[in-house]
Formats: C-alpha cells, sequence, structure tokens
C-alpha cells in the first residue's frame, strides 16, 4: 500500500525529470546518456593525457611525445593498449577479494559525479538535481574508500603509508573546499547545479575570487596532484597506494586520477566560470563553451603541476588547517553578510569589496602561516 | 512495482553486510561491509524520496565515519585474526536475541501513521525553513553545534603535548 503509493508518485517525478524530447522514457534516457557521458569521460581523459605530456614537455624545454600519429596524439592510444596487454599481477600476500575491487570502488565514484554535471542547458544524466552540490561532495569522498582498500589490500607498506597520507589529505581539505563552494551556494541561493550556472550573469571568480583560489588548491589537494602529489611520491614511497598494480588494475587508478581533474575542472567550470553560459555560440552548442573552459582550467592545473615544488607533509596538513580552513570561515561569513545587506541586483559592487577582502585575507594569512616549521611525522 | 524490487534488494543488501560486519573474523573486511551497510541504508532514503537525507547519509557516514573507522582499525593489531571471542559470549547472544526481539515486536506491533500526501519536491529549502526557520528547531542545531565544538576542542586538549 505504501510503497504502491511512492511508486506513482515517484514515477511522475521521473517524467517530470526526463527531457520531453526523449522517447522511451526513463531506462531508454539512462542508456543512452550513461553511453555518452562513458564515452565522453574516456575522449576527455585521454586530451587531458595528451594536453599533460605535452604541455609539460614544453615546460620543462623538452619535446613530449611526439612519434605516435601526428604530434603524438595517439600516444595516449598507445599507452592504453600497452598497459591492457600487460600481465596482471597480484601479491602473494595480498587481501585478493580487497585487492581486486578497489580500483572498481575508486572509479565508480568518480564517474557517478559526471550525472549531475551540467553540460549544456538542461544537459546532464540526472536531470537538474536541486541537491546537486551536496551530492558531488558526498559521491567525492567515496573514492577514498577505494583508495584506502588499494593500500591495505596490497599488503605493501608503501601502500598503505600511501593511503594514510590520502586520507590524512582528503580528510583535511574536504572542510575548506566545501565552506568555499558554501559562499558559492549563498550567492546562486540554491543547491542545484543549474541554478547555479544560470544565476552566474556574472561568473562567480569575479565576485568570489578567494573562494575560487580556495577550491582550487583544496581540489588539487583531494585528487592527489602535483604540489599536493606526496600520497603518490615516487621518490619517497614509491608510488603509494598503486605500487603493487599492474594490467588493466593499474590502467583504472590511472584512469580514476585523470577522471577526478576532469571532474575538478568541470566543477570549477560550473561552479566559478559560468558553465556552458558564453557568447556567440547558438543554443545547441553551448557545451563547446564548457569543454573550452574544461580544458583552460586542466591547463592551470597542468602548469601549477611543473611550476611548483612537492610539500611535505606537515606543510600540507598546516597550509589546510592553519591557512585554507580560517581564510574559507571568513569568506562565508563575509558573503552572508554582503548577501543580507547588499540589495538585489547590485552585483557589481560585490566584485570590489571581494577581491579587497581576498587580498587582505591572503596578506594576514601569509603572514601569520609560514611553511616549514613544525615536525615531521606520517 | 520498480521501486518495490529496489527496496527489497537494498534491504537485503543491508542486512547481509550488517550481518557480516558482526560475523567476519577480519576486521578490515567487516569495516569495509559496514560501508555497504551505510550505502543501502542510503539507497533505502532515496527510494522514500528523502534525497537530503540519503546524500548526507552517504556524506557522513561513508564519507567521513567509515573512514575514521578504517582508520582506528589501522591501528589495532591482528587485523585478520579479529574480534576473539570470550567468557561473554553466551550473555551477550542473549542480551542481543531480546534486544532484536524487542525491537520487531515494537516494530511490527506500533501502528505507523503514513501520510498520504505526495513527497516535498524541491526537499531542499523546506527543510532548511524546518531546521533554521521561525518556529524550526534552531535550538537543536545551536546545541549540536556548540556540542560538536566542545568536543572537538576536548580532542585537541586531550591530544596535544604537556
Amino acid at each position: 500500500m505504501i510503497m504502491s503509493n511512492l511508486d506513482l508518485n515517484n514515477l511522475g517525478n521521473l517524467q517530470k525529470v526526463l527531457p520531453p524530447d526523449w522517447p522511451g522514457g526513463f531506462w531508454w534516457h539512462w542508456l543512452v546518456f550513461t553511453t555518452i557521458i562513458i564515452n565522453a569521460v574516456l575522449i576527455l581523459v585521454m586530451a587531458f593525457i595528451y594536453i599533460e605530456r605535452r604541455g609539460m614537455g614544453r615546460m620543462q624545454s623538452r619535446l613530449g611525445p611526439n612519434r605516435t600519429g601526428p604530434f603524438g596524439i595517439f600516444q595516449p592510444v598507445a599507452d592504453a593498449i600497452k598497459v591492457l596487454l600487460k600481465e596482471d599481477i597480484v601479491p602473494d600476500t595480498a587481501d585478493k577479494v580487497v585487492h581486486w575491487l578497489a580500483p572498481l570502488i575508486a572509479f565508480v565514484p568518480t564517474l557517478m559525479i559526471f550525472a549531475v554535471v551540467p553540460f549544456g542547458a538542461g544537459w546532464s544524466l540526472a536531470g537538474d538535481l536541486n541537491v546537486g552540490v551536496l551530492y558531488v561532495t558526498a559521491i567525492g569522498s567515496i573514492s577514498t574508500v577505494g583508495v584506502f582498500m588499494a593500500g591495505w589490500g596490497s599488503s605493501n607498506k608503501y601502500s598503505l603509508l600511501g593511503a594514510m597520507r590520502n586520507v590524512a589529505a582528503v580528510v583535511s581539505y574536504e572542510m575548506p573546499l566545501v565552506l568555499s563552494v558554501a559562499s558559492v551556494v549563498l550567492l546562486a541561493g540554491s543547491l542545484s547545479l543549474h541554478e547555479i550556472v544560470q544565476a552566474q550573469s556574472i561568473p562567480f571568480i569575479l565576485l568570489q575570487p578567494l573562494a575560487f583560489l580556495i577550491f582550487f588548491m583544496a581540489g588539487c589537494a583531494e585528487i592527489n596532484r602535483s604540489p599536493f602529489d606526496l600520497m603518490e611520491a615516487d621518490s619517497e614511497i614509491v608510488a603509494g597506494f598503486h605500487t603493487e598494480y599492474s594490467g588493466m588494475k593499474f590502467a583504472m587508478f590511472y584512469l580514476v586520477e585523470y577522471a577526478e581533474a576532469l571532474a575538478l575542472s568541470a566543477l570549477i567550470t560550473t561552479f566559478f566560470l559560468g558553465g556552458w553560459q558564453g557568447p556567440l555560440l547558438p543554443p545547441n552548442f553551448q557545451w563547446l563553451w564548457f569543454v573550452a573552459k574544461v580544458f583552460i582550467v586542466f591547463f592551470v592545473m597542468v602548469w601549477t603541476r611543473t611550476t611548483l615544488p612537492r610539500v611535505r607533509i606537515d606543510q600540507l596538513m598546516g597550509f589546510s588547517w592553519k591557512f585554507l580552513l580560517p581564510l574559507s570561515i571568513i569568506n562565508l561569513i563575509a558573503t552572508a553578510i554582503q548577501v543580507l545587506v547588499l540589495p538585489e541586483g547590485s552585483l557589481w559592487v560585490m566584485i570590489p569589496v571581494n577581491f579587497t577582502i581576498a587580498a587582505v585575507l591572503i596578506l594576514i594569512g601569509s603572514n601569520f602561516f609560514t611553511p616549514g616549521r613544525g615536525r615531521v611525522e606520517v | 512495482m520498480a521501486l518495490n524490487i529496489a527496496f527489497w534488494l537494498l534491504a537485503a543488501t543491508g542486512v547481509a553486510a550488517a550481518l557480516s560486519v558482526v560475523l567476519l573474523r577480519n576486521v578490515f573486511r567487516a569495516a569495509l561491509t559496514l560501508v555497504l551497510c551505510f550505502v543501502s541504508v542510503a539507497g533505502i532514503y532515496i527510494t522514500l524520496s528523502a534525497d537530503f537525507l540519503a546524500i548526507v547519509q552517504i556524506l557522513i557516514y561513508v564519507g567521513g565515519i567509515s573512514v575514521l573507522v578504517i582508520l582506528a582499525v589501522m591501528l589495532t593489531r591482528d587485523v585478520t585474526q579479529g574480534s576473539p571471542s570470550n567468557k561473554l559470549k553466551v550473555p551477550a547472544l542473549l542480551v542481543a536475541a531480546l534486544f532484536a526481539g524487542v525491537l520487531i515486536f515494537s516494530l511490527t506491533q506500533t501502528p505507523w501513521a503514513v501520510s498520504a500526501e505526495p513527497p516535498l519536491e524541491p526537499t531542499t529549502s523546506a527543510l532548511a525553513g524546518k531546521l533554521l526557520g521561525q518556529g524550526g528547531f534552531i535550538l537543536a542545531v545551536e546545541i549540536a553545534a556548540t556540542l560538536l565544538l566542545a568536543a572537538i576542542l576536548g580532542a585537541i586538549v586531550l591530544v596535544r603535548e604537556k
């Protein structure tokens, strides 16, 4: 009785969410969009790998891969084929089930993030999810369990150390990340990613410069990108949690790494750069703006990776707790006051105010926080 | 129909996972099945149209608490042997069986009130009004926040070097 009642109601909701131009209802919608999203993610990841290797080569005064196909664009394909054909080695003392499951549990949540990312006006798998921001944060935090399973299941001390470092980083950087998104949510007045994009008549990077910087840095730390990549620091702990992985399973972890970078770029584009919005292009091709912005964000990530040296674990923790967290809390309070005090439609006033707040806070914060003190642990 | 199937699948997974948390010898695997149990409970929330609750369940229990549980498991010895039994086996079984009996009895005997209204859509603004708005549960929210702050400060004081 209860169930049938809910059943009807929920079916009504699902049909409301479906775009009207999709015949066949829910399952076809799900099948088509899932196929499109998986393929788009794989192709974009290959493009990312190419950009990263060539861009890093350029920035480090070397050529980068340039032999496979014109300008080496088929290098990711060749790499993928190579790594898939490799022998799959499982350590004798490993916990076989956990070792086998770990890459899957790390990969599936990363892919699930793309279910709510708005690629265009009304274009996302799950429709307009009204708790989109929370969904992204919640699903993103599941990958940690997969990393921990990899670290423990391999029964290798380097794997375990890498996994421990990863969990420490994720747990501490989650807070500045969520707090900086909270100020975006305050401005947009909604948790839905579609409405956040639509609220950006001015891109939020101008209204929330400090939140953007905090989100970028905390995000980079969460997905282990350099300069925060000490969970897989080759010079210290071999390759971190995926030391004992080879073949297909290693390919999965490699894919997770770049899919997470893609997800982070897509989220930064959605929260701060105006998502799919942009001039010139007709409505059906606005996803090109989205893709272009994603590539720009990823390029900045490659740039910081080649520019900055890796931090130590105590610096990593100190940076999150003593610098990013206080700044993001103050920024959230300042944004809340501005939203309350300023009249509707006076968004332009917030640009100079928030840039001043960001500059003052960064100056004060960097005077109080100096990396390099403290003891080395973990 | 589809929701019925989903409910039974999730319920069976949840119960199986909860049982294996207790029965598995390997503490690490037990912690992982606890994660599975949390996820299936979140799935049941989704079938009840409580999307916010489901996502908070994943955020806090899967992303936060279970990671802390796994970290704590790492600090124990003999992870693979785990949970050795002692003399309290039989009393524990009795108390647990009694508790389960009371729970099942009260759950099946209570006349649950079922609202005929359709689920709210969107849930977020209604929840925000209830939690922070006038006539809502603002006092409880504030007390919970203060309690958590006190707990954090207490933890810092406990682990600080003299």
